[in-house]
C-alpha cells in the first residue's frame, strides 16, 4: 500500500499518527510499578489534586520519561531514515557511521576518570560523539565532496576501531562501574534528568524539521549522485546538510540513553512498508513510528520485571530480532 | 575526414529555427581526447549521434548536457551557454536519460515520472496541479497511464525504458538527450521508441539527440546524422550523406554495404559476411 505523497494525504498520516501516538503515550502514563487508572492520569496531567501521589508519579516521573522516549525515538528512526538515503541502503542504521561509539567511548572515558568527570557523560558522550563525526566526515571525503561510498567503508573502519578501545577500557574499569556501562552501552532511560529532556527537546525537534525540508532532495538523491545532479539537485550540499543532521540526531539520542538497537534500521522499514520511500510521507511516519515504538518499548521495559526494571534497549533488541524476521520473510516470500 | 561548419554560419541559421549549438568544443580524459568538435542540431528534429565504441560519443552527450566543462569551446542552446546556468536552471532546460540501474529502493512509475518536475519545484516541498498535469501529460505521451501505480521494479525492459523517457518528458525540457535508450530492448520496443522520440521531437519541438548503436534506426529515424571516430566528428549531415560504405566500413573496421531500405528509402548498411 502506498500514498500519494500530496500535501493533504500527508496531513491526514499525520493526524493519524498523532493519534496513535497519544493513545500509546496515555497507556504508558497508566502502567508501570504503580498501575494508575485513566482518571488518576487524566486529573495529573491537568495539574489537580497535586497532592496525591498518582498525580506525582505522573507528572515528575513519568511525563518526563516519556517525552525522553517520544525525542529519543523519533530522533534515531529519522537518522536512521536519513542515512539509508545519504548511503544509497537500506540496511543502514544510525550507528553504521560510528557515532554511537564515540559517545560510548567518551562516557566511559567520563566513568573511568570517576568522579565529577561521571556525571558529566552525557557531555562527554556528545563530545566523543561530535569528535567521531567530525574524523569520519573528514575521511569520508573522495576529490573534495562526500561519497556515500568512502564514507560507509570511514563509518564502518572508524566504529570498529573505537569498539576495540572501548572494550580495551572496560578490562580497566571496576566491576561496579562495568555493570553500570553494560547498561547504557545497551540502552537505558531511567538515568536521565529533567534538565536534559528540556535541552534535547528543541534540539531534536528543529534537526528533524530542518531534515524534513530535505525530503524532496532525498527522494532523487536515492536514484544515484549524477542522476540526481541532473536532475539540478545540489548534491553536495544536500548530503553535507543530511549527514550532519543525521549525525546530530544520533548523538543526541545516544549521548543520553545509550544505543538503543533495531529502532533506527525497523522503524523506517516499516515505514517504507506502509507508506513507500517517498520521504515527505516517510519521515514524519518514522518520527513518529519511532517515538511510538520506543514508548511502547520502555513501557514494557518498566512492567515486565516491576518493580525492577529492565534497559529499553534489551527490550528493543528482544522484541526487534523477531519482527525483522518476519518482515525479512514477508518481503521476500 | 573533418568537417566543420564555420561558425558563422551555424550561429545564423540554428539561432532563428531555436536550437543546439555546440561550438568547437574538445575536452580530455587521461587516455582519451576529444577534439574541437562543432555541430548542430535544430528543434522539432532527432538527431542521432553514431560511432565505435570509444569514439567519445557518451562523453559528447554529457558535455551536451552541460555538467562537463570542457576544456575549451561552449555548448549553446536556444543561443544561451549552458555552463552559465545553475545546476537546476540547467534541469530546467535538458533532460538526460541514460542506462538506469533498477534501484534498491521501489517507487511506483508515478512517482518515478514525477521526480522529472524537481527541477521545476523551486522552493516548494509538494507538487502544485501543475506539475501533477505534466506527469500526466507525460504517462499519456508514453502510454504508460495502465502502469502507473505499478512498481518500477516490476516492469519489464522495454516499459522501464519508456518510464524513463516519460521522466524526461516531466522536465519539459528544450534538450533531450538520450545515451542508447534502445540497449536491451526487442526490435518491436526499438521502433516504437525511436519513432514516438521522433514524434515527440516533432509536436513538442524540442532538441532531440540520441546516441545509439543502432544504425539502421538511426538512418530511418533520424533528421540528421553525426558519425564520431576516435574523439573526432568524421561527418555530420543527412543520413544520404553520412551512411557512405567507405566511411563505415572505416569507422567501424568492417566491410559493410549500404543500399536503400526499400521501405523508407533511406539508407540501410549490411555488414559483409566474412
Amino acid at each position: 500500500m502506498s500514498i500519494s505523497s500530496t500535501r493533504k494525504n500527508v496531513l491526514l498520516l499525520l493526524l493519524a499518527l498523532i493519534a496513535a501516538l497519544v493513545v500509546a503515550d496515555l497507556g504508558a502514563l497508566a502502567l508501570g510499578g504503580v498501575h494508575l487508572s485513566l482518571g488518576e492520569v487524566w486529573s495529573g496531567l491537568l495539574g489537580r489534586d497535586s497532592a496525591s501521589q498518582a498525580a506525582a508519579i505522573v507528572r515528575e516521573i513519568r511525563l518526563p520519561r516519556i517525552l525522553l522516549a517520544m525525542l529519543v525515538g523519533a530522533a534515531l528512526a529519522v537518522s536512521g531514515t536519513g542515512l539509508q538515503a545519504l548511503l544509497r541502503n537500506p540496511l543502514a542504521d544510525p550507528y553504521v557511521l560510528g557515532i554511537s561509539s564515540g559517545a560510548a567511548l567518551g562516557a566511559i572515558l567520563a566513568l573511568w576518570v570517576g568522579g565529577r568527570l561521571a556525571a558529566a557523560s552525557p557531555l562527554t558522550a556528545f563530545a566523543g560523539a561530535v569528535l567521531t563525526m567530525s574524523w569520519v566526515y573528514l575521511l569520508g571525503r573522495r576529490a573534495g565532496r562526500l561519497s556515500s561510498y568512502t564514507l560507509l567503508l570511514a563509518g564502518v573502519v572508524t566504529a570498529s576501531f573505537l569498539s576495540a578501545i572501548i572494550l580495551f577500557v572496560l578490562t580497566l574499569l571496576s566491576t561496579r562501574d562495568v555493570r553500570g556501562t553494560a547498561f547504557w552501552l545497551m540502552g537505558d532511560l531511567s538515568t536521565v534528568p529533567n534538565v536534559q529532556i528540556r535541552l534535547l527537546f528543541p534540539a531534536i525537534a528543529i534537526a528533524i524539521l530542518v531534515l524534513y525540508g530535505f525530503s524532496k532532495d532525498l527522494n532523487i538523491l536515492l536514484l544515484g549522485e549524477e542522476e540526481a545532479a541532473h536532475l539540478g539537485v545540489n548534491v553536495a550540499r544536500v548530503e553535507t546538510a543530511v549527514y550532519l543532521l543525521a549525525s546530530l540526531l544520533t548523538g543526541l539520542a545516544v549521548s543520553v540513553s545509550g544505543a538503543i538497537g533495531y529502532l533506527g534500521l525497523l522503524v523506517p522499514h516499516l515505514g517504507r512498508m506502509l507508506v513507500g520511500n517517498d520521504h515527505r510521507a516517510l519521515i514524519p511516519t518514522a518520527a513518529f513510528g519511532g517515538a511510538i515504538m520506543l514508548v511502547l518499548s520502555d513501557t514494557l521495559a518498566r512492567t515486565l520485571v516491576a518493580p525492577a526494571e529492565l534497559p529499553v534497549g534489551a527490550v528493543t533488541a528482544v522484541a526487534g530480532a523477531p519482527v525483522f524476521i518476519y518482515l525479512l520473510r514477508r518481503t521476500s516470500g | 575526414m573533418n568537417l566543420r561548419f564555420p561558425s558563422t554560419t551555424i550561429h545564423s541559421t540554428a539561432h532563428a529555427a531555436g536550437g543546439l549549438i555546440v561550438d568547437s568544443v574538445s575536452f580530455r580524459y587521461a587516455q582519451f581526447a576529444l577534439a574541437p568538435l562543432c555541430l548542430e542540431a535544430r528543434a522539432g528534429e532527432l538527431t542521432a549521434i553514431i560511432g565505435p565504441n570509444g569514439s567519445g560519443k557518451s562523453t559528447l552527450l554529457e558535455i551536451l548536457s552541460g555538467h562537463l566543462k570542457t576544456v575549451a569551446g561552449g555548448v549553446y542552446l536556444d543561443g544561451q551557454n549552458l555552463h552559465d546556468l545553475s545546476p537546476r536552471e540547467r534541469a530546467r532546460k535538458v533532460g538526460l536519460a541514460r542506462q538506469e540501474t533498477i534501484l534498491l529502493f521501489s517507487f511506483e512509475v508515478r512517482e518515478f515520472v514525477r521526480q522529472g518536475r524537481h527541477p521545476h519545484l523551486g522552493h516548494s516541498l509538494f507538487e502544485s496541479p501543475e506539475d501533477e498535469r505534466w506527469v500526466e501529460w507525460a504517462l499519456e505521451k508514453t502510454c504508460l497511464q495502465e502502469f502507473a501505480r505499478r512498481r518500477v521494479m516490476e516492469m519489464s525492459s522495454g516499459e522501464f525504458q519508456r518510464a524513463v523517457l516519460a521522466r524526461t518528458l516531466a522536465q519539459r525540457p528544450r534538450l533531450v538527450l538520450l545515451d542508447e535508450p534502445t540497449a536491451n530492448l526487442d526490435i518491436g520496443y526499438q521502433v516504437e521508441m525511436f519513432r514516438l522520440l521522433r514524434e515527440l521531437a516533432r509536436s513538442e519541438n524540442f532538441v532531440g539527440v540520441v546516441v545509439t548503436h543502432e544504425l539502421n534506426l538511426a538512418a530511418a529515424m533520424a533528421d540528421h546524422v553525426v558519425l564520431l571516430h576516435a574523439g573526432q566528428c568524421l561527418r555530420q549531415g543527412k543520413p544520404e550523406d553520412v551512411f557512405q560504405a567507405d566511411l563505415l566500413s572505416q569507422a567501424f573496421r568492417t566491410p559493410v554495404l549500404v543500399d536503400r531500405n526499400p521501405s523508407s528509402g533511406r539508407p540501410r548498411v549490411t555488414w559483409v559476411a566474412p
